[in-house]
C-alpha cells in the first residue's frame, strides 16, 4: 500500500521565548491509503493540534508534511485551502453544522462552495450520503432540529462529499450517547471498507479504538506508539 | 457567485427581525436623503420662481451708439449745440430676429419691447412711471399679469393702459377712467385705465405700466423697431446657454438674468451647500448602521465562518458573503425609504402649485435613484470591514468556540 501522506520531524510551539509551549516535538508519521487509524493520547498530548496541522488549518513551526506528494508545508493558503476542499474531510466532536441551513444544504456545502452553485449532480450525491447515513427521512430537515446522533450522522456525510482521501475526526463520538456512538463508528468503518477512505479518529475511548486496524499513541508530542 | 448570494440571503432571512429592524434603519436614512432632496429642491425652485419667474431671463437691449468725435479744423473753434435728445437707442432689426429667437429650444416666449420713462397725471397728482409697451396678445409673455390682475383686463388695446394697485391709489384712479401721461421725449396722451395688477412687488406696483407697442411708438416717437426684447426660458437654469446660442444666432448682446445676480446665486448654492451636508449625514449615519450590524453578524457567526474556511471556502468567499448582505441591506433600504419618501411627498402640491405658507416640497426633486445608488453603495463599503474581519477568523480557533 503506499503513503497516503507523511509527516516528519513536526514540531509546533505556542508562544515565544518563556512563554513558549512545545506541543509537537519532532512527531513523524505515516498514513497509508485506505487505513483507519485511531489517534490516542491524554489530553494535552498534541493530537488535536496534530490534527489541526494535517487538516491544513494550521502550519507546524518546523518538520515536513507532505500528503498525496505535495508538500503542504510550503504551499499558500489558497492552495491550501483548495487541497483541504478537495482531499480532506472534517468530522468534529460537536458537528458543527451551518444551523440556518437543511441536512442536504450541509452536507453538499463543500461541493458548492468549489463550484459557486448547488449542482444537480451535488444535491444528487447529497441524497444518496444522507440515506446511507440512515437520514432519507431528514434530508430537507433544518439541521438545527436534528437530534445529536443525527446531526453527527450529516457531518460524516459533509466530510464525505467531496470523496476526499483522508477524514480527520476529532472526538466524533465524544458528545454521542452510546448508541448514536456505535452508529456512527459503524458508518465509518463501513465507508472506511466499502470506498478505502483514509481515517485518522482521535478518541479517548478505548472502545473506539479498539474498532479501528491501527492504534497511534502520542505522548509529549510524540509518536509512542 | 451564486452560491455566495444564496448564503447571504440565507443569513438575512434567518434573524427576520434583526435584519427588519436594519433594512428600517437603512430605509429611515434614505427617507430623509430624500426629503431633504425634495426640500432643498423645492425651496430652490421656489425662490428662483419668487425671484426671476416673472422677470425676463435672457434680456436684449439696444445699445447707444458712440457719439461722433468732432475734430475742430485748424485755426477754428468748433462750436457743437446738442439737441436735446430723449430717443432710446432701438433694435431696428428686431422684427427679423424674434421668429429666429422663438425657434432656439427652450425659448417659452419672446416679447418685444419699447420702454421709457414718463410722468402719469392725474389732475394735480402726478406720478413717475416705467412704460412698457407691449405687443397685444403679448402682455403675460414674461410677468404673468393675467395672473397678478386684481381689477378689469390685462389687454393693452390702443388707448388703454394697465398699472399697479399702488400707483392707482396714488392717483385715486378708477377702472375706466382717463389719466394722462406724458412720456420722456415730451409726448403726452390721454390713456383709459383697463386693468390693474398687484404683484406684491411695491416698486413695480408703484410705478410700472403697460400699453400697447403702438402707443408705446407714439409716445418715445419711435415709428420703428422696439428698445428691448425680454425672452422667457422654460427652464431658467439654462439662461446663460441659450444667451449664448441667441448671441451667436443674431449678434445682439443677449444677456442671462444670472448676469448681476450673483448674490441670489451665492445663496442658492449655500443652501444647496447645506443639503448636501444633512444629506451626506444621513448617508454616514446608514453606512454606520450597516457596519455595526454587519460586525455584530461577524461576531456571532465566527463558529459558522470556522466551519466553511474548514471546509474549503477562501477568504474571497467569506468576504463575498459579508459584503453581499451589505449589499442586500442597502437595496432593501433603499427601495422602502424611497417608496416612503416617494409616498410622504404625495400630500404636497406639486412645483407648479406652490403658495406661501405651505413646505414647497418638490417630489420631483426627491433624486430617488441617486439615493438608492449611493445607500447601496454605501453599505457595500460599510461591509468591507466587517467581511474582511470575518475574513480573518482563524477557522481552528472558531470552531472551538
Amino acid at each position: 500500500m503506499s503513503a497516503l501522506l507523511q509527516v516528519s520531524d513536526l514540531v509546533k510551539t505556542y508562544g515565544t521565548g518563556g512563554a513558549a509551549t512545545h506541543v509537537l516535538r519532532g512527531l513523524s508519521l505515516e498514513l497509508v491509503a485506505g487505513e483507519m487509524a485511531a489517534l490516542l493520547g491524554p489530553s494535552g498530548s498534541g493530537k488535536s493540534t496534530l490534527l489541526t496541522i494535517l487538516g491544513t488549518l494550521m502550519q507546524p513551526t518546523s518538520g515536513r508534511y507532505s500528503m498525496l506528494g505535495q508538500d503542504l508545508v510550503v504551499a499558500d493558503e489558497a492552495d491550501l485551502t483548495t487541497f483541504r476542499n478537495l482531499h480532506i474531510g472534517f468530522v468534529f466532536q460537536f458537528h458543527n453544522l451551518l444551523p440556518d441551513f437543511t441536512a442536504l444544504e450541509n452536507v453538499i456545502f463543500p461541493t458548492a462552495v468549489r463550484e459557486g452553485r448547488e449542482t444537480a449532480s451535488a444535491r444528487a450525491r447529497g441524497r444518496d450520503l444522507l440515506t446511507r447515513m440512515g437520514l432519507a427521512d431528514r434530508i430537507n430537515f433544518p439541521s438545527a432540529n436534528l437530534s445529536g446522533g443525527q446531526k453527527q450522522r450529516v457531518a460524516v456525510a459533509r466530510a464525505l462529499m467531496n470523496q476526499p482521501e483522508l477524514v480527520l475526526a476529532d472526538e466524533p463520538t465524544g458528545n454521542l450517547d452510546r448508541e448514536s456512538a456505535a452508529q456512527v463508528m459503524e458508518l465509518i468503518a463501513e465507508i472506511n471498507r466499502d470506498e478505502g477512505t483514509t481515517f485518522l479518529i482521535s478518541t479517548h475511548d478505548e472502545k473506539i479504538a479498539a474498532l479501528c486496524r491501527r492504534q497511534i499513541v502520542v505522548g509529549d508530542g510524540v509518536v509512542t506508539g | 457567485m451564486l452560491y455566495a448570494l444564496k448564503i447571504a440571503t440565507r443569513y438575512l432571512t434567518a434573524s427576520k427581525a434583526q435584519t427588519a429592524l436594519l433594512v428600517l434603519g437603512v430605509a429611515v436614512g434614505v427617507f430623509i436623503f430624500i426629503f431633504m432632496s425634495a426640500l432643498i429642491g423645492g425651496l430652490a425652485e421656489f425662490i428662483l420662481s419668487r425671484t426671476v419667474g416673472d422677470i425676463s431671463h435672457i434680456t436684449i437691449e439696444a445699445e447707444d451708439p458712440d457719439p461722433a468725435i468732432l475734430i475742430a479744423p485748424e485755426g477754428q473753434l468748433l462750436s457743437v449745440i446738442e439737441k436735446g435728445r430723449a430717443r432710446a437707442a432701438i433694435l431696428s432689426d428686431a422684427a427679423t430676429f424674434i421668429p429666429l429667437i422663438e425657434a432656439v429650444p427652450g425659448v417659452k416666449a419672446v416679447s418685444p419691447q419699447i420702454t421709457g420713462a414718463g410722468f402719469m397725471m392725474r389732475g394735480s397728482l402726478v406720478s413717475q412711471v416705467t412704460v412698457k409697451g407691449v405687443e397685444p396678445g403679448r402682455e403675460s409673455a414674461i410677468l404673468n399679469l393675467d395672473s397678478y390682475l386684481t381689477q378689469g383686463s390685462a389687454r393693452v388695446g390702443s388707448g388703454l393702459v394697465v398699472l399697479g394697485e399702488r400707483l392707482a391709489d396714488d392717483l385715486t384712479l378708477r377702472l375706466g377712467q382717463t389719466v394722462r401721461l406724458q412720456s420722456s421725449a415730451g409726448v403726452s396722451t390721454v390713456l383709459t385705465l383697463s386693468g390693474i395688477y398687484k404683484t406684491g412687488n411695491g416698486m413695480m406696483d408703484g410705478s410700472s405700466i403697460f400699453v400697447s407697442l403702438s402707443t408705446a411708438r407714439t409716445l418715445f416717437s419711435l415709428p420703428q423697431g422696439v428698445t428691448r426684447i425680454e425672452i422667457k426660458l422654460t427652464d431658467l437654469n439654462a439662461a446663460d446657454d441659450t444667451a449664448l446660442r441667441i448671441r451667436a444666432l443674431t449678434g445682439l448682446d443677449a444677456v442671462p438674468w444670472t448676469d448681476g445676480a450673483e448674490q441670489l446665486m451665492e445663496a442658492l448654492n449655500a443652501q444647496a451647500q447645506t443639503g448636501y451636508f444633512l444629506k451626506s449625514f444621513a448617508l454616514i449615519t446608514i453606512v454606520i448602521g450597516v457596519a455595526s450590524a454587519l460586525l455584530l453578524s461577524t461576531y456571532r457567526r465566527r463558529p459558522e465562518i470556522g466551519i466553511m474556511r474548514a471546509m474549503g471556502a477562501g477568504r474571497g468567499f467569506v468576504i463575498f458573503v459579508f459584503v453581499t448582505q451589505g449589499a442586500l441591506v442597502g437595496l432593501m433600504g433603499g427601495l422602502v425609504g424611497a417608496g416612503l419618501g416617494y409616498l410622504a411627498l404625495l400630500p404636497f402640491p406639486s412645483r407648479e402649485a406652490f403658495r406661501s405658507g405651505t413646505l414647497p416640497m418638490d417630489i420631483t426633486q426627491g433624486s430617488y435613484g441617486l439615493a438608492i445608488t449611493l445607500t447601496v453603495i454605501g453599505a457595500i463599503l460599510a461591509s468591507i470591514l466587517p467581511a474582511r474581519a470575518a475574513a480573518r477568523v482563524d477557522p481552528v480557533t472558531a470552531i472551538g468556540q
